[in-house]
């Protein structure tokens, strides 16, 4: 069957599926479970409506549960044992969070996560605030905005094809294609470099990569409150004599305070995720390795799943207070 | 009133051209890609693809045609011939014959040839080499010519990359396994976090709260964790690795922010409407699809945009759950690292292959923008 027919079939199923689960399920609790008529009628409705919301959440539940809080758990266990060969698993305890902590491979990753983790969402949020204060009052502001935020619809592959052309070598006797070496002959340098090659400084290119890709989304959110802000606070300040700089930083940015502290979580949670690039750009060579692709390598190619495990919770870990965070603040507001 | 700060001359001017710099800097990376996949794989090799807009000058190595052509005119061996290709418009400069004198000669001037006889070559390409001896050899004699191009552009790549059937550059396999993985991948989340955030955002229950903490925390989970008890759990059910094993995934994935997203959306409904059907003897299920769902269109836009953005632009995922030994089932970000591999160095390929994935999300994105900013202004956990 053509994949194309299969997967039509398929929407239909999942389609009729779910809305039929959800309109038979109704069904049946008002009309066999608890029919709202007869002697019991009163306390039949309210029944029903006891069960009702369980109805609507259980297919959303299951599969949060299944898909993410389950694998959590899973990850946990998984780490604390090792495969034994013919099949079944013996716990190990913390042997593989040694191992992993003996091995370079993983305090690189570690070391240039922090890396990652510190730069890309402080340059995209900075990129960001700046494109977002600079066409707020502009007339083409918006095509502006448009087109910065368009790597935002290209995938992390196609990304890394776009820079590696930007990166690109050719011999020195030969015309250079890659934009950056084009620009480094062009401003005095002699030899044409191999950019991706170049340990501790190719990591930072691939940081652009990312870089270029969250600024729009910073942009965006950050534009957004910059309109929010009160007129009147920043008209007080112009009367009261503030420069256009005193203004951005004394008062515009005190205020949005919160946004950028959201966006520079998210885009945390986006670089801690961040696979695709490494993988498609370097791969980890020379020492461009991060905690997610050093995870790929460990479950995919050695096949421990031990230590695989392991470095996806030192992921986890390093997301939990974010999550925490996101979750009181939650709460706060719901309240 | 607060535009007095903007209305300086001077720094309105530097404005708009920091602005300027900025955005030329965001497109030129992709414009360069785009331009060469217009390219050749000659012209992407020897030149930057920004020379391609203008004439350029290049040092080509050329060859005569070989000595097999050659006809005996009034005793005279002759081999006549143009340089280059039909219907390139080139223009010489300079040439020469041997390697280390590639400009010794201009247009119209005549050389002697290291294996005896002459050649004359003139601006447009045509050569005419004459022997009083027979040429000998297989092949014809090597002229080095500096000529100036005019900018050229094909579609070949595309021609290449989207329609060669036997070619395993072909990405019209992948592009419908794309297709296949996204649209049910999309639509199925949306149905099933729609009841869901319902019933968190209009129904009383006990639990309530504690379960809008756990979708909110559960926003933030890394994928990675899941792909290990997730690839046993559908090997243990017997899926395997398939388009059933993606789809569920991708829906497990993309349903936190899918509830998260149209709970907020469905709670600042007005409470009146709500109200107003139920004492008017709608059901529950009545009320959802018929007032809920119109009413919450463009929060289910939102998400429908991110996670068909999402799904057609992951890696990770289809490669753990969907892509097989057999290849059969490659999606295009998975074709495009594959090519990363093994044709590095094939720019025309990877421009092309790269485009015809980008092109997609690029139209979606341009045509329902606000959608887009709308969802992430939603979306972004305050």
């Amino acid at each position: 069957m053509h994949p194309a027919f299969q997967g039509l079939l398929t929407i239909a199923i999942g389609v009729s599926g779910c809305v039929g689960y959800f309109y038979l399920s109704n069904q049946f609790l008002d009309r066999v479970l608890f029919p709202p008529r007869g002697p019991n009628a009163g306390r039949n409705i309210n029944r029903a409506n006891m069960i009702r919301p369980w109805l609507f959440l259980f297919p959303a539940l299951a599969a949060l549960g299944l898909y993410l809080a389950y694998p959590v758990v899973e990850t946990l266990r998984l780490s604390l044992t090792d495969r034994v060969p013919g099949g079944g698993y013996k716990w190990v305890g913390l042997d593989n969070y040694i191992q992993m902590a003996k091995e370079p491979k993983f305090w690189e990753a570690m070391r240039n996560n922090m890396f990652w983790l510190i730069i890309v969402p402080a340059m995209s949020t900075a990129f960001g605030l700046l494109v977002a204060q600079l066409t707020d009052r502009i007339r083409w502001g918006n095509l502006a905005k448009s087109l910065i935020f368009m790597p935002m619809a290209i995938s992390f592959v196609g990304a890394s094809v776009i820079w590696k052309l930007v990166y690109d070598t050719r011999p020195a006797e030969q015309d250079q294609i890659g934009m950056l070496n084009a620009l480094y002959i062009f401003f005095g340098g002699t030899e044409p470099q191999t950019w991706l090659t170049i340990p501790f400084w190719n990591s930072f290119l691939l940081m652009v990569v990312l870089i270029w890709i969250q600024t729009g989304f910073a942009m965006v959110i950050l534009s957004a409150a910059l309109r929010g802000i009160p007129e009147e606070t920043i008209e007080a300040a112009i009367l009261d004599g503030a420069n256009p700089f005193q203004i951005f930083f004394r008062i515009k940015v005190p205020q949005i305070k919160t946004t950028i502290l959201v966006v520079w979580t998210t885009i945390t949670i986006t670089v801690l995720k961040v696979f695709d690039i490494v993988f498609a750009m370097t791969n980890g060579q020379w020492e461009t390795q991060v905690l997610a692709n050093y995870m790929y390598d460990k479950l995919f190619r050695a096949n421990d799943w031990g230590v695989g495990s392991a470095s996806a919770m030192v992921i986890m870990l390093l997301v939990a207070p974010i999550l925490v965070w996101n979750v009181r603040n939650a709460r706060q507001e719901m309240e | 009133m607060s535009d007095i700060a903007g209305t300086k001359p001077a720094l309105r001017w530097v404005v708009h051209a920091s602005v300027l710099f900025l955005v030329v800097l965001w497109v030129v990376p992709t414009l360069g890609l785009l331009i060469s996949s217009f390219r050749t794989a000659d012209q992407i090799a020897t030149s930057g693809w920004w020379r391609s807009l203008f004439p350029s000058e290049q040092n080509l190595t050329q060859r005569s045609a070989a000595p097999d052509t050659q006809v005996l005119e009034n005793g005279l061996y002759v081999i006549e011939g143009n340089l280059f290709d039909e219907g390139t418009k080139a223009t010489i400069s300079k040439w020469g014959v041997s390697s280390r004198a590639v400009d010794a000669f201009s247009p119209g001037e005549t050389a002697e040839l290291r294996k005896g006889g002459t050649i004359t070559v003139d601006a447009k390409g045509n050569y005419r080499m004459e022997n009083p001896e027979e040429f000998t050899g297989s092949r014809g004699s090597r002229v080095f010519a500096t000529a100036e191009l005019p900018p050229e552009f094909t579609l070949d790549n595309y021609h290449k990359v989207l329609l060669a059937e036997d070619s395993t550059d072909s990405m019209g396999r992948a592009f419908f396994n794309t297709l296949t993985v996204t649209i049910p991948a999309t639509i199925i989340p949306i149905l099933v976090a729609a009841f869901a955030a319902y019933a968190l955002a209009w129904m009383d229950f006990p639990g309530r709260a504690l379960i809008i903490a756990a979708v909110v925390g559960l926003l933030v989970v890394p994928l990675q964790l899941a792909l290990i008890p997730l690839l046993k759990f559908h090997l243990n059910i017997g899926i395997g690795k398939g388009y059933l094993g993606v789809w569920m995934a991708h829906t497990g994935f993309g349903l936190p922010l899918a509830i998260y997203l149209l709970r907020n959306y469905m709670a600042g409904l007005p409470r009146d409407l709500i109200e107003n059907a139920r004492v008017d003897g709608a059901t529950e299920f009545q009320i959802f699809t018929k007032l809920i769902l119109p009413l919450s269109f463009p929060a289910l836009a939102s998400f429908a945009i991110f996670q068909f953005l999402w799904t057609w632009n992951d890696l990770l995922v289809a490669k753990v759950f969907l892509i097989d030994a057999s290849g059969q089932t490659t999606v295009m970000t998975n074709r495009i690292v594959e090519l990363l591999g093994t044709r590095g160095g094939n720019w025309e390929i990877l421009a092309t292959a790269a485009f015809v994935s980008i092109i997609v999300p690029l139209i979606v994105f341009f045509a329902m923008q606000k959608y887009l900013v709308r969802g992430l202004l939603a979306g972004s956990v305050k």
